[in-house]
């Protein structure tokens, strides 16, 4: 059996290659997620996308009921690259049922 | 697949998009655009006379690049 020192997972970013060309999800600073195609990252966390949507949620606050507003904004890029330093966390995409 | 000479929409931090063509990326990911135009010109009229901008890296959010066709 040949060892396979290639794909072993030893720290972090390691868990990271494992989804490259796999769909994931990205939690990104001011509220903002993306979900698409992983083609490329790198150490600072870097990526290059493919098929995103990109969700922006806001809190609308009403003037007269102060009630709170969640909204929503989403929208589609073919192909994208995204600053690591927006990046909090990246996951395989979530599985609603 | 080199991407200088391709259109680009660069979006900032500060939610300013840029479009143009990409003329040169460095070290830190710092960007030259030529031609550039701001994507939604009535909601920001900065910058409508500049054509040709260098964009710190560490300002950019995304950059939206061509996809394999070549256009978008």
């Amino acid at each position: 059996m040949a060892t396979e020192e290639e794909s072993a997972v030893k720290e972090p970013l390691d868990l990271i290659r494992l989804s490259l060309d796999e769909r994931i999800y990205v939690k990104l600073r001011s509220d903002r997620e993306l979900r698409g195609k992983l083609h490329a990252y790198d150490q600072h966390l870097n990526m290059i996308l493919g098929d995103v949507e990109e969700i922006v949620t806001t809190v609308e606050i009403d003037d007269e009921t102060y009630e709170e507003i969640v909204r929503t904004t989403r929208r589609t890029i073919p192909f994208l690259f995204v600053r690591g330093d927006g990046v909090i966390l990246v996951s395989p995409p979530l599985r609603t049922t | 697949m080199d991407l200088v000479g391709r259109e680009v929409t660069v979006e900032l931090k500060n939610d300013l998009a840029i479009r143009g063509t990409l003329h040169s990326v460095d070290q830190y990911l710092n960007i030259k655009l030529e031609n550039t135009r701001v994507v939604d010109q009535d909601k920001y009229p900065h910058m409508l006379s500049v054509r040709n901008c260098f964009i710190r890296g560490s300002v950019v959010r995304y950059v939206q690049l061509p996809s394999r066709r070549g256009g978008h």
